[in-house]
């Protein structure tokens, strides 16, 4: 292992040092800890889609072994505690604000979706919790549910503050603009699609250990938390009114998160509650058939898309009308997801004079609907890059042909696009070009005709992609409905021999922080890897933060890392000149050494640490004693992360199954601080994206019970249903945070289900097909080649 | 309740547990380690492989009971003190692993493919990781770790 050496800076491919622990089974995941005297609890949940409570009788299971108490919403109400909060809102195009019904912990009179919480079942062991929710008996008045979205304004009203069942009433853009365009264009292209509802899946489901401390009256939270303060800002201020203070939440080892770990869930405010109540701690594991109904699932759009060409099929204008499914309550995140996160990316790469856009937010009886890897962007990517293969067959062009013409041009950079975003800096041709050398995008013609020989359909589909990450200005976010703060936080701790401890707001769940983070502290200090220990996830340990997600834990928290190491090279220098007896502005530091220019003289890094603690010889006058510094970055603009993917797959006529045989992809993520993480990052970005275009699907049936509740029916995609990837990169470095980066975690989900589908349309289209839904499956392809070989017949 | 007995790691174990205690809660909670995981509830996902008498198997299938008297190896037991078993160096050196989660099982499976198969080809180490499910890495990295483990157990 390469470790040990200023070597493993900056741009070097370090293997990470957090994987000891989860190779030898030492991870330490929130269901793995165990306190004294811990009860476990179990959630009934609710079988119906849409129902009253008339009556809870709950008399024999509080009699049964082993049971200690027995929670409803009557008793959630009774003690005044408050529900989840939805943490960003918008102003409706009417000026009114967004609907926002209550949401209890424990249901109160009503139920709104298969697998909503009513009754918390409290006892020794697990085992009698779950025997003993067999006793309790609930009497539900069952009503209609609301299921179909794109009739889901007709459906019965589900919550009493939510007229016509909506939300909010989003718009974007300029209207009579892209109308003008329309009406004036040679070439309207129209489209509708479907971006299909997905379930997360992390492989760790959530957890919750809470514990009470009656000396200080004190709480301590571990649970499966992406961010941790604002876990405890929701829980402390808004759902149980504790002082903030007096709550612990720790987030130790979490096993992927991919966005259904930022909300608070009614479970672990359930369990922090009950652990005063009952005064013991109070643990709930979840098991896997309870994340698929009550884990925030993803996506689930319906977007009609209309584009105007000019008569030399440049783009004039767009517009966009969506249907979002939000489901029964506001999880966190669920408003700003189809909106702000959506909306202002309908520009893509492209240069797109008029953008007006319409998102309707719906609620139905499904489980709530919140940001999932990629959140937004993933939706606005696949209907644009969709339209845009689509409107290439249909003016007869080359689709990456149609596309470069359409790129704005590398020397329009700050670009204003129609949307709200300037993009700060980009160059959309060179990895095009890269990921289509990749993938030998000019032999694909003979590799068709080959695959035609034995039989096989074979389709070559592009995604030319833009997302906006490490959002955003706080200012900016909390003029667009932002409840919260978006800028990160590090303390840098330097001991007195040298060591250093970094203190990130930000959570890692996967992205090999420990590793990333440690080379930026080493290559700014010139100190060995081994000596930066990073720590996160501990509200009692770490700096106010936001936590991870949106791609934004290098560009933002990285940032704010490297700004507080900045501050520690500053008061250093301070110190080594008064040590070295020198004018501030001649010290120079380098590769751990602090010299004095045109001398001899230097000062290692350690020396400065240890003066810093031990200042007897110190410049008092100046500086306080120690060597610690804290910043927070805010960032001056989104990061936009863009390029190229390019999916090539072979159809079995007989059997529908679409084989994906190649996958090219090529990235601009400004600079890179590990490559090999990095490229981890984007494999595991694109196997989500295949899982969405080809596997995966959340269904409701007609009823509103969830269909697809395990891995024997929700298609998790599995090694053999996955090529290699061929990974590259270019280098635009971002202009306004001092690493040049821009981040990485969601590009590759956002940029492939565009590409996997249009390459199987473009394998099917010979035959005539012109439209695939997600995801592709056998059935569904087999029947699109069969009914187009009958039409063909007839 | 039922007596179990049985080999943990090359330590003799026992342990008076209910007599539906399945092997993974045996495992996790009556012995204590917790390298081995439940990601699912339906036998799917893989994170509970453990081998019991050298094969693989989802230890959330099994009873405790019905390892009586079984040499049941989990993650906790592959390594040789500090030096990392190969696949578990192999996994280090080619990024094979992200969150963590599904490792323990991941590299378990692993192990046995490669001592059924010592030079497996890539499609046999995709088919044979089919019962072990990866929702980070794509499984790119996996296929190359134990590609690269197998050749370092000398296959």
């Amino acid at each position: 292992m390469p470790e040990g050496s200023i070597k493993d800076g900056i741009g070097a491919s370090v293997r990470r040092k957090e994987d000891k622990r989860f190779l030898t089974g030492s991870g330490r995941y929130t269901a793995d800890i165990t306190r004294p005297g811990q009860l476990h609890v179990h959630f009934i949940r609710s079988v119906h889609a849409h129902a009253n409570i008339k009556a809870i009788r709950k008399d024999a299971a509080e009699a049964a072994e082993g049971v200690v108490a027995i929670f409803t919403g009557e008793d959630v109400a009774a003690d005044g505690i408050g529900g989840p909060i939805c943490g960003w809102v918008v102003t409706n195009r009417d000026g009114s604000p967004t609907n926002e019904p209550p949401h209890p912990i424990l249901a109160n009179g009503a139920v709104r979706y298969v697998g909503d919480h009513v009754v918390a079942v409290i006892a020794e062991t697990l085992e009698q919790a779950m025997d003993a929710a067999e006793l309790v008996e609930i009497e539900y008045e069952v009503l209609a549910p609301v299921v179909d979205l794109a009739n889901a304004g007709s459906g019965p009203q589900i919550h009493e503050n939510v007229p016509g069942n909506m939300y909010f009433d989003f718009e974007l853009g300029d209207e009579a603009a892209a109308t003008a365009a329309l009406e004036s264009a040679a070439t309207v292209v129209e489209l509708e699609v479907r971006n299909n509802r997905l379930i997360p899946n992390a492989m760790e489901p959530r957890a919750a250990l809470a514990e009470y401390d009656p000396i200080d009256d004190s709480y301590t939270l571990f649970t499966t938390s992406q961010n941790p303060h604002l876990t405890r800002l929701v829980i402390g201020a808004f759902m149980l009114s504790i002082p903030e203070s007096k709550l612990r939440v720790v987030a130790p080892d979490v096993g992927g998160g991919f966005g259904s770990k930022i909300y608070v869930y009614p479970e672990e405010a359930v369990c922090t509650w009950a652990s005063k109540k009952l005064q013991r701690p109070v643990k709930w594991t979840a098991d896997r058939s309870e994340s698929f109904l009550a884990d925030a699932h993803g996506r689930d759009h319906i977007n009609k898309v209309r584009m105007a060409l000019d008569k030399d099929n440049r783009i004039t204008g767009l517009r966009v009308d969506t249907v979002a499914n939000i489901g029964s309550y506001l999880s966190a995140f669920s408003v700003v997801t189809p909106t702000i996160l959506h909306a202002p990316l309908l520009s893509g790469c492209y240069q797109i004079p008029a953008i007006y856009t319409n998102v309707k937010g719906m609620a139905t009886t499904t489980a709530p609907v919140d940001a999932y890897r990629g959140a937004g962007r993933p939706e606005a990517t696949y209907l644009l890059e969709r339209v845009m293969d689509t409107a290439a067959r249909q003016v007869g062009m080359d689709p990456a042909a149609f596309r470069r013409m359409n790129f704005i041009p590398k020397d329009a950079f700050p670009y204003q696009t129609p949307v709200a975003l300037q993009y700060d800096i980009g160059d959309y041709e060179p990895p095009l070009d890269k990921a289509l050398e990749m993938i030998d995008y000019k032999g694909f013609e003979a590799r068709r005709a080959e695959a035609a020989s034995r039989g096989k359909y074979r389709g070559i589909g592009l995604s030319s992609y833009i997302e906006a990450c490490g959002i955003a200005p706080s200012a900016v976010a909390g003029a667009l409905g932002a409840r919260v703060g978006l800028y990160e936080s590090a303390t840098v701790r330097v001991d007195p021999t040298g060591t250093v401890n970094v203190f990130t707001g930000t959570h890692s769940h996967g992205q090999g922080h420990d590793t990333t983070f440690a080379q930026i502290v080493a290559d700014k200090l010139g100190v060995d890897i081994g000596s930066v220990e990073i720590i996160h996830g501990d509200s009692d340990r770490i700096p106010f933060g936001m936590g991870s997600y949106g791609s934004r834990s290098l560009a933002v928290g990285g940032a704010a890392i490297a700004k507080a190491v900045d501050k520690v090279i500053e008061k250093s220098k301070i110190i080594a000149a008064h040590l070295m007896e020198a004018a501030d502005a001649d010290v120079v530091f380098a590769d751990g050494k602090f010299t004095v220019a045109g001398t001899d003289n230097e000062k290692g890094f350690g020396e400065i640490a240890l003066a810093a603690y031990v200042p007897h010889n110190y410049p008092h006058d100046r500086l306080e004693p120690g060597l610690e510094e804290t910043a927070f970055y805010d960032p001056l603009n989104f990061t936009y992360p863009s390029g190229t993917h390019i999916a090539e797959v072979e159809i079995d006529p007989s059997t529908g199954v679409v084989e994906l045989v190649d996958w090219a992809c090529c990235d601009d993520f400004g600079n890179l601080i590990n490559p090999m993480i990095v490229e981890g990052q984007v494999h595991g970005g694109i196997a989500q994206g295949v899982g969405q275009a080809l596997l995966e699907n959340a269904h409701y049936d007609e009823t509103g019970q969830l269909i697809t509740a395990s891995y024997m029916d929700y298609c998790m995609p599995r090694a053999d249903d996955l090529p290699n990837f061929k990974v590259d990169y270019t280098v635009t470095a971002c202009t306004h945070n001092d690493l040049g980066v821009k981040g990485c975690g969601e590009a590759g989900a956002i940029a492939s289900p565009p590409a996997l589908i249009n390459a199987v349309i473009d394998a099917l289209a010979p035959l005539g097909v012109t439209d695939m839904s997600m995801p592709a499956t056998p059935e569904k392809v087999w029947r699109a080649i069969n009914d187009a070989q009958t039409e063909a017949a007839e | 309740m039922t007596m179990v007995n049985l080999t943990l790691n090359g330590k003799q174990v026992s342990a008076d547990v209910p007599d539906n205690t399945l092997l993974v809660t045996f495992i996790r909670e009556t012995m204590g380690l917790t390298g081995t995981h439940v990601g699912c509830d339906t036998s799917q996902c893989g994170a509970c492989v453990v081998h019991v008498d050298g094969e693989s198997q989802k230890s959330c299938t099994m009873l405790a009971a019905a390892a009586e008297g079984a040499s049941v190896t989990t993650i906790e037991g592959i390594a040789n003190g500090d030096s990392l078993h190969p696949m578990q160096q192999a996994f280090h050196e080619n990024h094979g692993l992200q969150c963590g989660f599904c490792t323990p099982g991941m590299v378990m499976s692993a192990i046995e493919l490669v001592q059924d198969n010592p030079n497996p080809s890539e499609a046999e180490i995709r088919e044979g990781l089919e019962g072990n499910i990866c929702r980070c890495t794509g499984y790119h990295n996996i296929v190359k770790s134990v590609q690269a483990g197998a050749k370092m157990m000398g296959g």
